[in-house]
């Protein structure tokens, strides 16, 4: 293909144009997607912030860094920012927005200029969320539950709500282009079963964030009003039912669950398939899954409410669902590691982070199995148990996940290769600092230590002080690859358009980084997706 | 230095069974994580890019292990959900000889209340080897009763009534945990319970409640005779069960199955009366008129619960 690594820069989507209004009022994917990338960075590092502070304070039993109150609105802030801020948003706005149109051969997204305001909501829900913060904090937890929030909180919760209200629009929209554009805008011959895998991904977590996110805002919204208003739907004073919004909440935030690892797994199939040099064992089976998984996925949150007062009988469907919603995840975890089976597989960074992602998730969908067992969800739920068991599945299992896409294609956006040494020691030292960081809060959870403690029983403290370790060494790990990541981009040498030999539209036909228009002529697709015997990938210069 | 303590304290039978299924989860869960591990560690060394490992053309016998692959978890998942269901709905409902202690979760205290009226805070004291039942409600936000060593834990709602029970098996005292976050000093929404020997708890029940730490509690306090008066200003005119009343029998009936308009039958247990009092129309007991208004305004949620202990004294003074 192109060979960019001429002495003239060839044009591309980063130097089109160097005005900060020509990024502000871009309607170029990529664009997007690498503001995206910045803003979601800075809500990250915000969020970690907040994690640091309180697990410094959770080293000991005693109180010793920070008043109650001070400690429960650094969760409730770690807690909003990293869901709302950073792992919904994460995989679709970041790399979504960078390669489902390049990935499909299209040109753009369906509405471009959609695509810039989801990102301008975005940001405006944050700006929202991040003054709740400045202005005095809130302090309900992410869960918001009623009546706390709704009556007897005495923190910003007016004005967080409506920032995770606003934000909430802006994954409906971005799910939206996603879908319109899969449905629309593939190049002729991208058959649907020639898609990649990230492609189904995305498009699954779409119609989830489509049908889920407005029951979130819906719910946020009558808060507001119960609050503001005096609104009795929640408040028992009033008239309420406070165990109804709980239903409300959950039948949104399960979901949000799928909204967050889904893409994860479109992901990890992308990079297990260009380092094992194979098509993903059971494509087909993977790709319908993720569309099986967010439907079912709709049917059991209520096993969040296990001892909510809901009817037991209701739990008791619920718990069946929930397990049955764990065989096809199973099923995923056995196809994605037969495909390594007589492979031909190199250890790059991205795929030491997706070879961690697939042990990390699988621990944190076995525990998943713990909670969805009624007698021991009943002693389980909301201890360090519940704790341990999603941050397993949201930080090693989605964030691994991000982070291995976002350097499987840091080449491709910015046409640099970041030092692979440094990259993957970065990779090692976050897995073992989140082993150390989350393992142990399995057994305070088990010993009973509930979760959003400030003080706690002395017992569980020689957990926690691991915990908090382990946290400051993932944290290190995390410097590591920002560095590593960020030096990258002072580069002088290109690393060429296809540095992986990966398949892809986006390796095989587009430049790194990519032509404005993504390709400079018009795509046609004549293989099938992983096809690592095709000659073409590897004549790249 | 003390030793770290790996595993909860076990103060009843029922926990024990709980554990057991935790250890068959545990093995499953360790058996797939270091197999699944395995796998990636020896493929990745087996098959990396410079080994010379023969890969034939991608082979299609796979057949059987994508079979095994989901028949053998979906079995193991199936023994999960029934053996968990089992326990739970096993021990859902309390034994008729069951102790029963009121309390109210408050930001951020536990008041606990004895049968004969007398009061603790975030104390409570039983007997072992009698079964406690806890009825529980809330005067603000939602708190949660956690026993840890019991393996039981069940949230408190403001506005209705929610119930949980356990078997103290043996002596000692047990951590009671808020576990439901519930604002500024929920971890200090904590409290001890203490299982002592039969004698030595009769002795406890019995002592002056005017001693120790222990609130003192009047005779006045004791929920039913409150509720007493409370339901003889208000309620006897229609509700004590006298042929041609207005209002079906409220005095003698706690605890029994109501036939209501429409066919359907509802237990009158503390949610129904507390929700008679405040909704009256929602479920009108068969044969009788919608006749009666709201006590919303006119009673506070202390008045209702001593009108609901009234009731249940009364029940219980009848079938005895
Ligand atoms: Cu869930
Ligand atoms: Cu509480």
């Amino acid at each position: 293909m192109n060979d960019s690594a001429k002495t003239e820069p060839k044009l591309n989507y980063l130097n089109a144009g160097n005005t900060v209004k020509s990024w502000l009022f871009t309607v170029d994917h990529k664009r997007i997607g690498v503001m995206y990338l910045a803003s979601i960075v800075v809500f990250f590092l915000v969020g970690a912030c907040a994690a640091a502070l309180f697990r410094m304070e959770l080293a000991t039993a005693a109180p010793d860094v920070f008043s109650n109150d001070t400690y429960n609105k650094l969760f409730t802030m770690h807690g909003i920012i990293m869901v709302f801020f950073f792992l919904i948003p994460a995989v679709p706005g970041v790399l979504g927005n960078f390669l489902v149109p390049i990935m499909i051969g299209a040109k753009d997204v369906a509405f471009p200029r959609l695509n810039l305001a989801s990102w301008y909501i975005y940001m405006l829900g944050g700006s929202f969320t991040l003054a709740a913060v400045l202005l005095g904090g809130i302090d309900t937890g992410w869960t918001f539950y009623t009546p706390y929030s709704s009556v007897y909180a005495d923190s910003n919760v007016i004005l967080a709500g409506t920032g995770v209200f606003i934000t909430g629009f802006s994954s409906i929209l971005t799910g939206l282009n996603f879908i319109v554009t899969v449905h629309k805008m593939r190049a002729p011959g991208m058959r649907w079963m020639r898609l990649p895998l990230f492609i189904w991904a995305q498009y699954a977590t779409s119609i989830i964030n489509i049908l889920g996110t407005p029951v979130l805002a819906i719910t946020l919204l009558l808060v507001v009003f119960e609050r503001g208003f005096g609104f009795g739907i929640f408040d028992p004073a009033k008239g309420g039912d406070p165990v109804l919004y709980q239903h409300l909440f959950w039948f949104y935030s399960h979901p949000a669950v799928y909204i967050m690892i889904l893409p994860g797994f479109g992901v990890v199939s992308e990079v297990l398939a260009c380092f094992s040099r194979k098509r993903i064992y059971g494509y087909e089976f993977v790709a319908f899954s993720s569309l099986a998984i967010a439907a079912i996925g709709f049917f059991v949150w209520g096993h969040h409410m296990f001892t909510s007062s809901q009817s037991e009988y209701a739990a008791l469907i619920f718990s069946i669902l929930s397990f049955l919603v764990g065989i096809p995840t199973s099923i995923k975890i056995f196809n994605w590691t037969a495909t390594l089976y007589k492979g031909s597989i190199e250890l790059t960074a991205p795929m030491i982070y997706t070879l961690g992602f697939i042990g990390l998730f699988m621990v944190g969908g076995l525990t998943g199995l713990f909670l969805a067992t009624m007698a021991i969800n009943v002693h389980l739920h909301d201890t360090y148990f519940v704790v341990a068991h999603f941050h397993y599945v949201m930080v090693g299992g989605m964030m691994m996940a991000w982070l291995s896409g976002i350097h499987f294609w840091w080449p491709k956006m910015f046409g640099k290769m970041y030092n692979e040494f440094w990259a993957k020691v970065g990779a090692v030292v976050i897995f073992f600092g989140f082993n150390f960081t989350f393992f142990p809060q399995f057994i305070a959870g088990y010993m009973g230590m509930p979760r959003r403690y400030h003080v706690y029983d002395v017992a569980y403290q020689p957990f926690q002080m691991l915990s908090t370790a382990g946290a400051f060494f993932m944290g290190a790990g995390l410097i590591i690859c920002l560095v590593t990541l960020v030096a990258s981009l002072f580069r002088k040498e290109s690393c060429g358009s296809n540095p992986w030999k990966a398949t892809g539209l986006e390796w095989t036909t587009a430049d790194s980084p990519p032509h404005p228009h993504n390709f400079e002529a018009p795509v046609v697709v004549d293989v099938e997706a992983y096809d690592y015997t095709d000659e073409r990938i590897y004549q790249d210069a | 230095m003390k030793a770290v303590k790996t595993a909860p304290d076990v103060a009843s039978s029922y926990a024990h069974q709980v554990d057991n299924l935790y250890a068959y989860l545990l093995g499953v869960s360790i058996f797939f994580t270091i197999a699944i591990c395995a796998l990636i560690i020896y493929f990745s060394v087996r098959y990396r890019r410079q080994s010379d490992a023969d890969r034939p053309e991608a082979t299609k016998d796979g057949k059987l292990l994508e079979i095994l692959g989901s028949v053998i978890p979906f079995v193991l998942v199936m023994i999960m959900f029934f053996w968990g269901a089992k326990l739970y709905f096993d021990a859902r409902i309390p034994p008729k000889d069951s102790i029963e202690v009121l309390v109210t979760g408050k930001q951020w205290m536990w008041k606990l209340q004895h049968p004969n009226g007398k009061r603790e805070i975030n104390d409570l004291h039983v007997p072992v080897g009698v079964p406690i039942k806890l009825t529980m409600t809330s005067e603000d936000v939602i708190h949660s009763f956690y026993l840890p060593a019991f393996r039981k834990k069940m949230d408190v709602v403001p506005g209705k009534y929610t119930q949980m029970w356990f078997l103290p098996e043996k002596t000692g005292e047990y951590h009671i945990f808020c576990a439901e976050y519930c604002g500024t000093e929920h971890s200090l929404m904590i409290g001890k319970l203490i299982v002592m020997e039969q004698q030595e708890y009769a002795a406890w029940l019995a002592k002056s409640w005017t001693d120790g730490n222990t609130p003192v509690a009047a005779a006045s306090d004791d929920p039913a005779s409150a509720g007493k008066e409370i339901f003889e200003a208000n309620c006897t005119v229609c509700h004590t069960g006298k042929p041609g009343a207005i209002g079906p029998d409220m005095m003698h009936a706690f605890g029994t199955m109501r036939q209501l308009e429409g066919g359907e039958e509802i237990l009158m247990d503390e949610n129904y009366v507390l929700n008679s009092m405040n909704n009256p129309n929602e479920h009108i007991a068969k044969g009788y008129p919608a006749a009666m208004t709201s006590f919303k305004a006119n009673l506070s949620s202390t008045q209702m619960k001593q009108v609901i202990a009234y009731l249940k004294s009364q029940s219980e003074a009848s079938a005895e």
